[in-house]
């Protein structure tokens, strides 16, 4: 391994001196892939062909307007539509979906100059956070292959810590990104809520959904953001507050660097290894000139519920649309219109989505629909305004981004609540909206730990700022896992 | 016992915008099949609404030609439910805060005026359209899904079939005059459901309703109503309950006709849609939809018959579309007397364009030509079956009345040298005619008048060659 | 706490399209019981005087220009229809 090593950077200067093609890039990128994902298992669709295709075609461009991203090969969660690419989203239901559209990020990836290489694994609609949803097939986590990737973007944050490619694009909904991007060692960036289109991404929980990318540094972390970020027509939801340059923060300044640490977060909930960790990040980070102070969340403890309430609601009603009758699973010979509607979504759901669709379904209905729905969205307000008090007095906030490492495959399956419960030190930061990014801050027994720096709205400068600071005074992000060497 | 009627109706109307209300595919009737779609209207996955601002300025205008409250911050909201029609399998529409709210249209029945109070105006999406057939399947056609509507819910106002029909008559010319729709029944931009209930004269509680759908025209509403009315009383009568349905009007029975039994099986389960953010409407916005509302049908009958001096029938009819009315007070702006424009776009025109099975912006009829026809009339220049023919060619190939009377020589002979000359010449061939006359044949001179009109291509002045004639004819 | 059966699962599965077998239903009825167990901790927040959050970010009047654009051509649409007829999708008979 030696190209994809490098930062997106070095990469250019490569390209720009014609010491390297992008047609070479890709194929190392493609022959990376044919070799290791067999053990990995992080793709579902490799677009071989189109790829090298459109290498060919970008290494006919003249130097003048490449972009900081030009010929770099990325690798998309399987829930962001792509036009003539099949696109599952995890699930039966989608098995031989074929959009006829590209999702805003994806044309914006386009115009970046990237070469998409393939469509990489997730749990089933995302619902999870061990990949192990997935109606397709378990991704592994490089770092030891008995163990679960994290989730529900396992097969971005695997593909990253694998080598397969240097880029990847996640959904984050309640830690889908941070998450796995923590337990594959790797970086991952939830934007704040309205950063980045969600225009061709799946929806799962339309009020929480934010894509975000996933990188082995900080830098290409920010490089990705910038070009994927910025007001899109075509949704509604996005922000027109302008994309600073997120590279340009990136000026290893931390001094005066005011954190807060919830107690909430270094609770005993989390493992000491984990704890050990942070604090000790911490301290690096105080020795950059920064200060923390431990905080309060008082609602978060609350979090899990209310997410898993407005997510489900949601998602009954996003999930809807998947009714056999335009696209999608159809079973061939159902009688009439209810056999095809009962058919066509039982057998092309899986359990876990049923299982929150009926829990959406029940929350939404007029019985429950004040003291359930409504009633989480207003504890909703209120873990949203503890950020806010807290975000007065400090920069960012930091905490772990999980409470583990990746668990060991099947540990957790059928224990969904211990799971949910896991889900408390992401999905806070999604329903209040904000961006967070989780960079890797240590291991324990081999696996990677992985640091949450939580920051204002639209503040994804000052959280690149501080990551990358930490990450330039730490050499946890180079770390390799064996498989990088074909061990 | 004595009931009485109790309805409530919910009308749909089609937004005449260019695009759907949440994409921006073409929003037009007519076409292909499938042909006028969006990859949202098909709910792809990933695929996300976006709110069309002019749907927003015609909901607004609607409820306030209606008399209503506007909203001044509103949302959409999500209502779910499957159906092949419905791409998303949940409509899009404004539950919580509609654009307008308490309004209210005032109706004449028998001589009565009333007000009917609406509830409220939503703005919504339409569904697609479903095509069934007899073997077993049905089609599903996207172009409608998604064209705007406002759904205009009135109050249980209503207490009989005839004041139903004034209503939807009132309701439709309204919103036709604020040009948002077209308000055609015949291709459904104008659809309505009526909810009806009886209950004893003098009880306070209202019985059990039923809902009657598929009513495809003002008269099948009134039919519909009537007969569901009817039906309703057999069971009270007989000491029966009434039970909450949906029922349709058979056109060819002219019966209504039960569709489902209504339980608690609706649940909607509406929920504020996180894709769309809320619109608040301010002042500006507000005078700027103010501003763009033309006078409607009670202000302009009102001036018709306090300024022009109309008869009271003369300024209804004249105001039942805003086309007609429109035309008329062209044409009078452009010089014509009022009663006389009225009279002719009452009958000549009307009966042309029944004829003809046409719409007046279809012919070549302008106001200006139209008006200068009538002053030629009022000074005299041609005769009222003159008029006639230059008429018929001012409706088929346009132009000025004074240039087609010029051209064809259609003007009016009132020159009393010219007349007597050829009034001693006529009865100068007709002595016996003169001696019928005399012989007190009362009915000879309309033989002697039709003459003189016959040479005259008609273009003699009648009066002047009665006064002529009868001159003459004392003279011999 | 709200103990979730069988007939409930069926209930709500009803309105969501979903089929079930008994077992099935009987494993949803317990793990759904979970879940709102799980949610009986919210009922101790006060919530008096606090409206709820439906959109994390307070944008207003995003509003679209009425000009058409971007139509989907029919014969693309209808790839991913399983069964059509006349350019219209065909499904089947509804009771
Ligand atoms: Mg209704
Ligand atoms: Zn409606």
């Amino acid at each position: 391994m030696t190209l994809l090593t490098k930062t997106a950077t070095e990469l250019q200067s490569l390209l720009h001196k014609k010491e390297v093609s992008v047609k070479e890039l890709t194929k190392e990128s493609l022959t990376r892939i044919a070799k290791i994902d067999g053990d990995v298992q992080a793709f579902l669709t490799i677009t071989d062909d189109e790829a090298l295709a459109r290498a060919e075609q970008l290494d006919n461009q003249p130097l003048e307007g490449r972009g900081p991203l030009f010929g770099l090969p990325i690798g998309l969660k399987d829930n962001i539509v792509t036009k003539d690419v099949v696109t599952t989203c995890g699930s039966k239901m989608l098995e031989d979906f074929v959009p006829v559209y590209d999702a805003t990020v994806v044309e914006k990836l386009n115009a970046a100059g990237m070469v998409t290489v393939g469509k990489l694994n997730m749990d089933e609609f995302a619902m999870g956070s061990t990949t192990e949803r997935s109606a397709f097939k378990q991704t592994h986590n490089p770092w030891n292959l008995k163990h679960v990737p994290g989730g529900s973007s396992g097969g971005p944050a695997a593909a990253v810590a694998a080598g397969e490619v240097p880029f990847a694009l996640g959904s984050d909904t309640g830690g889908s990104v941070r998450q796995p991007a923590a337990f594959c060692g790797v970086v991952g960036m939830k934007p704040t809520y309205g950063r980045v289109s969600r225009f061709g991404l799946v929806a799962f929980a339309s009020s929480l959904d934010q894509i975000g990318p996933i990188t082995r540094n900080v830098e290409d972390n920010a490089l990705l953001l910038s070009a994927i970020a910025g007001v899109d027509p075509k949704d509604s939801s996005t922000s027109p507050n302008e994309v600073p340059d997120f590279k340009a923060a990136l000026t290893g300044d931390v001094k005066g660097l005011k954190i807060g640490v919830p107690k909430e977060y270094l609770s005993d909930g989390v493992a000491e290894e984990v704890k050990n960790a942070v604090k000790e990040a911490l301290n690096v980070l105080v020795s950059l000139g920064a200060e923390w102070e431990e905080v309060t969340l008082p609602h978060v403890k609350y979090a899990s519920p209310t997410y898993y309430v407005i997510s489900s609601s949601e998602a009954s009603s996003n999930l809807s649309r998947f009714d056999g009758i335009r696209y999608g699973y159809r079973p061939e010979d159902a009688k009439n219109l209810e056999e095809l509607y009962l058919r066509s979504r039982s057998e092309g759901f899986g359990d876990e989505v049923k299982k929150r669709i009926l829990y959406g379904t029940y929350a939404l209905s007029a019985d429950h629909h004040k003291d359930l729905y409504v009633k989480a969205q207003k504890v909703r307000a209120l873990i949203a305004q503890d950020f806010a008090n807290l975000f007065e007095k400090y920069d960012v906030i930091i905490g772990p981004s999980s409470a583990t490492t990746a668990y060991e495959m099947g540990q957790l399956i059928n224990n969904p609540l211990t799971l949910y419960a896991n889900d408390v030190l992401t999905v806070p930061i999604n329903l209040a909206g904000v961006p967070a990014i989780s960079v890797p801050c240590g291991f324990a027994d081999g696996l990677p730990i992985g640091l949450q720096i939580i920051g204002k709205h639209f503040d994804e400068a000052t959280v690149y700022r501080v990551a990358h600071a930490y990450e330039q005074a730490t050499d946890f992000h180079t770390s390799t896992p064996d498989i990088w060497e074909g061990k | 016992m004595n009931f009485e009627t109790i309805v409530g109706l919910e009308v749909h109307v089609e937004l005449k915008t260019d695009t759907k209300i949440m994409s921006p595919a073409h929003a037009h009737f007519g076409a292909e099949p499938n042909m006028n779609i969006h990859v949202t209207d098909l709910a792809y996955p990933g695929v996300l609404p976006t709110l069309n601002k002019r749907a927003i300025d015609f909901g607004m205008k609607a409820s306030m030609a209606l008399n209503c409250d506007v909203a001044t911050v509103m949302n959409f909201d999500r209502k779910h439910y499957f159906y092949p029609d419905n791409p998303k399998a949940y409509q899009i529409t404004q539950d919580e805060r509609p654009v307008g709210s308490n309004g209210w249209v005032e109706i004449e029945v028998d001589g009565k005026k009333k007000k009917i109070r609406i509830e409220r105006v939503h703005l919504e999406e339409d569904a697609g359209k479903l095509t069934h057939t007899d073997e077993g399947h049905s089609f599903v056609d996207l172009n409608r899904q998604g064209t705007p509507l406002i759904e205009i819910v009135t109050e249980a106002d209503i207490r009989s079939p005839e004041e139903a029909y004034a209503f939807l008559e009132k309701l439709k010319a309204i919103i036709q005059y604020t040009g948002v729709s077209d308000v055609r029944m015949e291709e459904g931009s104008l659809r309505c459901d009526a909810n009806i209930s009886l209950r004893p004269y003098g009880q306070k509680e209202f019985g059990t309703k039923t809902e009657l759908k598929n009513l495809n025209s003002f008269n099948f509403v009134r039919r519909g109503i009537a007969n569901e009315v009817e039906r309703q009383e057999g069971i009270l009568l007989s000491g029966g309950e009434i039970e909450q349905q949906t029922r349709r009007y058979d056109e060819a029975t002219g019966q209504t006709v039960l569709m489902r039994i209504k339980g608690s099986a609706n649940d909607y389960r509406f929920i504020n849609d996180p894709d769309l953010s809320e619109v608040h409407i301010d002042e500006a916005w507000m005078e700027r939809i103010r501003a763009e509302i033309p006078e409607l049908p009670d202000a302009r009958k009102e001036r018709y018959v306090n300024e022009l001096d109309l008869p009271d029938y003369d300024a209804m009819v004249l105001t039942l579309t805003k086309e007609m009315s429109d035309f008329f007070d062209a044409t009078v702006t452009a010089g014509a007397d009022a009663k006389l424009a009225s009279n002719w776009l009452m009958g000549e025109v009307s009966a042309y364009l029944n004829a003809e099975q046409k719409e007046l912006r279809a012919t070549e009829l302008t106001p200006e030509g139209l008006s200068s026809m009538i002053k030629l009339i009022s000074d005299g220049t041609i005769s009222s079956k003159i008029a006639k023919k230059v008429f018929k060619e001012l409706i088929e190939n346009g132009g000025n009345a004074a240039d087609i009377v010029k051209e064809k020589g259609l003007v009016q002979i009132s020159d009393e040298g010219t007349l007597r000359k050829i009034v001693t010449d006529i009865l100068d061939t007709n002595e016996q005619s003169i001696e019928d006359y005399k012989n007190g044949k009362e009915r000879a001179v309309g033989f002697l008048v039709g003459q003189i009109m016959k040479a005259t291509k008609g273009q003699a002045n009648p009066p002047l060659v009665n006064k002529i004639l009868l001159e003459e004819i004392a003279k011999r | 706490m709200t103990q979730f059966t069988k007939d409930d699962v069926y209930y709500f599965a009803k309105f969501a399209r979903l089929a079930m077998t008994d077992s099935e239903a009987e494993s949803y009825a317990s793990r759904l019981s979970d879940m709102i167990g799980f949610a009986d901790a919210l009922k101790e927040v006060d919530t008096e005087n606090v409206g709820p959050m439906t959109h994390p970010l307070k944008l207003i009047n995003v509003l679209r220009e009425d000009i058409p654009t971007d139509r989907l051509d029919r014969e693309e649409m209808l790839k991913s229809v399983k069964e059509h007829e006349a350019g219209m999708i065909k499904v089947p008979n509804i009771l």
